[in-house]
Order: structure tokens, then C-alpha cells, then sequence
């Protein structure tokens, strides 16, 4: 019977634990919310792209650049695609660049699906992951704007249907400036 | 009360101290960890069947990865 | 401990209902904090299987059909059909009746819906068979934090079953709860550990009526005498995983081990280890190969015996609830299907999986030899997926 009390008083005691260690995870997992890098300059860089060619994100000061970092492996990615073709289509006559910053470790994998999805802008091939990490990349897909002098003025983390209205909104805006 | 108030302030001070400590796997750094190999569970119709055919006879059941239901395994 | 019928209520509510009070709380909470970074539907997919299992005296196949599809962006619905035909000759059958045939069927619906880091599912289950009738209803919840690297998952489900015999006026009911908690944590970018918990507590009427005991003073010399089983069962079980991604020669992620180990207890005195490794390598591109070994140990319930020498409370003679141990050897094989060839998919797989398994019986008595128990059988499968 003491034996019974024992084990009872500590399940009592896990349940508590683990309703604790639960409400511990949710305010973690809130105070871990980044803090995005806007109104800083965009770091340079140079990668190798789909063109053939390195691109430097330098040559496009004084047009409206959208980075949006993606992989093959990320299925909100994949989803964004067809909205970002169309923005690219639509804007690049008037100072607008899209550039696709790739993260999968093969670049191949990459080349196949953009082919597949009928991407026209050009992807930049990220596989060293240095450029990610000097923008401090935290979400996946993540699309930064940058202006025409270089300063990073908006970043969105993730895809969710409708958010290409607000990216075309932020676009029309900056290309206004 | 104040007892299960203490135990549950020591779960949330050792998680938020265990989550510090835990590597940090960046967003684009998950790529092998979204390969199927990589899944607890790839093909969901052979893993539920494969756990219904050991559930039914044997005494244990629960904690696999599959959500099952009663099955008259009487 | 043998747990009466009217305290598994008692049970669930003074050790479940309350938590899952406060857990409630801390999911509407979570609810609240802005999509920073979301979890994603399951991947539609449809799936049909031809599974056959031979060993024991007992046959069983069918087909399986598995399909999801999302509905919009933040819904996905899924169904699942399964059959068992069942041809029974099974030491308990032919020892104490005659062979039958049966056929099982089971059809399950679910509903995923995706807000901000939770994913919140619904799934009804229900399976007939001419004496046995089961219907679940389950509630699962998964939640992401620290940017996807941990997963929470929360779930309960209730079922109800009706007993029946066949060609008989014979119906009893049980009533089950199901909790289910469960942690996913990433490790480093090859490593990904998981533990879970769950609790079944069940009441009613939980043996088989078509089975019998055993009476005497040997087990050669023993008559079949009527099971009787407590009212309520109440079991805990607790799981541990890992898989662990490895490079080869061609590819950054080209093979993973894992490992699976998974306690069990009830109140009925039933203790079990399960202990599982499972390798899956990638061959070219188009090919992974799988090998898995499972190892089971249990020890009996406490109402357990081979055979009765006096009249007892609670008498069973199941082998599932005796003492035994089994060993079972697998391989899989799939194979990626060219995309070129496929008209709506935009990924297929042929796959094929064979296991062997071993049961070693310690003090379940075949009575047709007088030796212990024991015997293997195959499990074969045959699917198709399909994703798009």
C-alpha cells in the first residue's frame, strides 16, 4: 500500500513537471522571435547564378531588389513560386530584380525544379549557406525588399496565400521613391 | 499549491536554460532532416499496418507512431 | 492493483481531464502567438496496398487504400479503407473449436486543420466485423517552437466497441480513452530525437468470448473451463527514438539508422520492452533499401496461467497476455518511379516489404505436442504511392 502512495505521488509529481515544462516550451518558444534586420544596409555578396554568370548584389543599386531565399526541399517555396514569376514578369521593365537565393546543398536539384516550375528570374546558388547566414536567415522561405540605395526597408518569413498582394504593394511603393 | 507553483516555475527555468544550450540547426541548415529516410514514419499505410499486426497479438499498445483505433483484436 | 469499472472514470478525470484543463489553456495561448513560423499540412498523397500475413494456422489479407488530399491552404482530409480476410486455424481455434473464416472491415475519416504553429486533427475510425464492431473518435494537436526544432503533440481519443458472437444473442460493450503526449526535438542537422506517452484505460467487457481456459491438475489432463477477466485495464506506455542521417560516397544524406524502444506496463501486471533498429539507405536515385530487426519481450498478467489448478477471480489462458518473447528480421524495397512516365503524379513509388517474425511462448502450452508454444509467419506488403 505504501508502495501504491509512492507511485502516485510521483506521477503527481511528472504531470506537474511536464505542465510546467509545457508552459516553459510555449514562452521560449515566443521569447525566440527575431528581430528583423530593417533599415540596416543589405550585405553585399556574390554568387554563382542560373545566368552562367556570378551575380553581385551591388550591380542593382538603384532598383528595387526582392531576395527570396528558398529550397527545393521547403514546400511553402515551391507554393510561392508561380506568385513570385508573376511579380517579376510584371515589374522588371520599371527597375524591379527578383533574385532566387537557393540553400540546397546540390545546386543541380535546384536548376531541375526552377526549370520545372518555369522560374524567369535569376537563382543564385547559396549551397555554402554563407550568404543565409549573414542575413540571418530564420525562417524558410524568407523575402527581403531592398531599395534603391541598399537599405533593407521589409522582410516577410514564411508563405501564406494572399501575402504576394502585400509584397506588390511594397514593390509599387519603393519603386515610387 | 505552493509546491506544485515551485515545480512548475523548475520545468519552465529548465527548459528555457535547456533551450539555450541545444545546437542551433538554422531554417536552410534542414534539408537532410526533410528527406523521407529521415521520417519516424515514410509510408504511413505500412507503418499503421505493420503496428496493427504486432498490436493484435501482443499484450502491449500505444506509443508508436501511428494513430489506430479499436480493431476487435479480442 | 486490478482497477474496478467505475474508478477508470474517476482515473481519467482526476489524472487527464484536469491537465488537459490546463493544456487546453496553453494550446488557446498558442493560438494567439503570430505565424513567424508555421508548421505545414501532411503531403497529399494516395497509397494502395495488398498486405498478406501467414503464420500460426491464420492467414490474413486484404487490401489497403490510403488518400489525402488539401483542401485550400490550411485543410487537409483523408481517408483510409482496410480489409482483413481472415482464415483462421489458430492453435486457440482448433483446439477448442473449428476453422473460420472472417472478413474485417475498417474505414477511417480525418480532417487537418493548419492555423499559425498548431496543426489540430480530427480522425473517426470504424471497424466491423460479423461479431466485433469499433468506433473511435481522436483529436490530436501538434505544435512547433523554436522555429520547428521541437514538436509538441497533444492527442485523446475515446472509443466505443460492441462484443458480439456469432450465430449467438450475445452483446457486450467496452469503453476506451486514449491520451497521447509527445515531444520531437532536432538535434543537429542529421539528428532527430522523439519521445511519447500513452495512456489506454478501457472498461467493459474485455476478453473473448469465444475462448477458453484451462482446469486440472497438468496441462495434458486439463478440460476448458470458462475465462473471466477484470472490468477495467489501464496501461502506460512509454516510447523513445532517434534517427541519426549519415553521408555515403554519393549523396550528403544517403543513409539513416534508427532506433526505437518503447515501455509498457498495465494494471493487469503485463510488462513489455520493445526494441527496434531499422537502416534505409539510398541506391542511385531511384532506390532505398530498407533492414529492420524488432525484438519483443513480455511477461504474463497477473490472471495468466497455462493452466488453473482451483477456481480463481480472474482466469485467462490468452497467449497474448502469457509470458513470451519474439524476434522479427524485415527488408523494404521501393523504388522511386520515373517522373517522365507519370500522367497525374508528380512523384510515384513501387514498394515491397517482407518480415519474419518468431513467437517463443514460455507458458502457453500447445496442446496437440505438450512442448511450449512457438511459431513464425510472414508479413508481406505490396504498395503503390503516389504524390501530387
Amino acid at each position: 500500500m505504501a508502495e501504491n502512495n509512492t507511485v502516485r505521488s510521483c506521477w503527481a509529481m511528472l504531470r506537474l513537471v511536464v505542465c510546467g515544462v509545457v508552459i516553459g516550451l510555449v514562452v521560449s518558444g515566443a521569447a525566440t522571435a527575431k528581430v528583423p534586420a530593417i533599415g540596416t544596409v543589405a550585405p553585399d555578396f556574390t554568387l554563382r547564378s542560373s545566368l552562367g554568370k556570378n551575380l553581385k548584389l551591388s550591380e542593382y543599386r538603384g532598383q528595387v531588389v526582392m531576395i527570396n531565399f528558398w529550397a527545393t526541399w521547403c514546400a511553402p517555396c515551391r507554393q510561392e513560386m508561380p506568385e513570385l514569376n508573376r511579380l517579376y514578369e510584371q515589374y522588371q521593365r520599371v527597375g524591379f530584380v527578383l533574385l532566387g537565393v537557393n540553400v540546397d546543398d546540390n545546386p543541380k536539384a535546384a536548376q531541375e525544379l526552377s526549370a520545372q516550375l518555369g522560374v524567369r528570374f535569376p537563382v543564385l546558388f547559396d549551397s555554402a549557406k554563407q550568404v543565409s547566414g549573414r542575413y540571418d536567415i530564420d525562417a524558410m522561405p524568407s523575402t527581403l525588399l531592398i531599395d534603391r540605395s541598399g537599405t533593407v526597408r521589409y522582410l516577410h518569413r514564411g508563405y501564406r496565400r494572399g501575402v504576394e498582394k502585400e509584397y506588390e504593394e511594397k514593390i509599387r511603393e519603393l519603386l515610387r521613391q | 499549491m505552493r509546491k506544485s507553483i515551485m515545480l512548475a516555475v523548475l520545468g519552465c527555468v529548465l527548459v528555457s536554460g535547456c533551450a539555450r544550450l541545444l545546437p542551433d540547426v538554422k531554417p536552410y541548415e534542414r534539408e537532410q532532416l526533410a528527406d523521407p529516410i529521415m521520417s519516424f514514419s515514410r509510408d504511413p499505410i505500412s507503418d499503421q499496418y505493420l503496428d496493427h499486426v504486432y498490436d493484435v497479438r501482443e499484450g502491449a499498445r500505444g506509443a508508436t507512431v501511428s494513430q489506430g483505433g479499436g480493431c476487435g483484436c479480442n | 492493483m486490478v482497477v474496478t469499472e467505475p474508478a477508470v472514470g474517476r482515473l481519467i478525470r482526476r489524472r487527464y481531464i484536469r491537465p488537459i484543463h490546463q493544456a487546453g489553456v496553453l494550446f488557446i495561448l498558442f493560438a494567439g502567438v503570430p505565424a513567424a513560423r508555421a508548421v505545414t499540412l501532411p503531403e497529399d498523397r494516395a497509397d494502395l496496398m495488398y498486405h498478406y500475413y501467414d503464420g500460426g494456422g491464420v492467414t490474413v489479407s486484404g487490401p489497403a487504400m490510403l488518400v489525402r488530399k488539401s483542401v485550400g491552404d490550411s485543410v487537409s482530409v483523408s481517408g483510409r479503407y482496410y480489409v482483413d480476410s481472415i482464415s483462421s486455424a489458430s492453435v486457440d481455434v482448433v483446439t477448442t473449436a473449428s476453422p473460420y473464416r472472417d472478413k474485417r472491415e475498417e474505414l477511417s475519416v480525418g480532417v487537418d486543420l493548419l492555423h499559425g504553429n498548431s496543426l489540430a486533427s480530427v480522425l473517426m475510425i470504424s471497424s466491423k466485423e460479423r461479431d466485433y464492431q469499433a468506433d473511435t473518435l481522436g483529436l490530436n494537436v501538434t505544435h512547433d517552437l523554436f522555429g520547428g526544432l521541437t514538436t509538441l503533440d497533444f492527442g485523446f481519443s475515446n472509443g466505443k466497441d460492441t462484443v458480439g458472437k456469432v450465430n449467438e444473442t450475445f452483446q457486450m460493450d467496452i469503453n476506451r480513452y486514449n491520451f497521447r503526449l509527445g515531444l520531437t526535438q532536432v538535434l543537429s542537422r542529421s539528428l532527430l530525437v522523439g519521445i511519447s506517452f500513452e495512456d489506454i484505460a478501457e472498461d467493459g467487457y474485455l476478453n473473448n468470448p469465444y475462448r477458453y481456459a484451462r482446469f486440472g491438475n497438468s496441462i495434458m489432463s486439463s478440460v476448458p473451463y470458462p475465462e473471466t477477466y477484470p472490468g477495467a485495464r489501464d496501461s502506460q506506455a512509454v516510447a523513445l527514438r532517434a534517427v541519426q542521417g549519415f553521408s555515403t560516397a554519393s549523396r550528403p544524406l544517403g543513409m539513416s539508422a534508427r532506433m526505437d524502444y518503447r515501455y509498457y506496463r498495465d494494471t493487469w501486471d503485463v510488462r513489455a520492452n520493445t526494441l527496434g533498429f531499422t537502416l534505409q539507405r539510398y541506391f542511385g536515385d531511384r532506390w532505398i533499401g530498407e533492414a529492420r530487426y524488432r525484438y519483443y519481450q513480455q511477461s504474463a498478467a497477473s490472471f495468466y496461467s497455462d493452466y488453473f489448478t482451483e477456481v480463481m477471480t480472474y482466469m485467462a489462458r490468452d497467449k497474448e497476455l502469457s509470458t513470451f518473447h519474439s524476434n522479427s528480421l524485415g527488408v523494404r524495397f521501393s523504388w522511386m518511379l520515373p517522373k517522365q512516365q507519370l500522367p497525374f503524379f508528380n512523384k510515384a513509388s513501387l514498394n515491397f516489404a517482407h518480415d519474419y517474425v518468431y513467437f517463443d511462448y514460455q507458458d502457453f502450452t500447445d496442446i496437440r505436442t505438450g512442448q511450449p508454444y512457438s511459431f513464425g509467419a510472414n508479413i508481406l506488403q505490396l504498395y503503390i504511392s503516389g504524390w501530387y
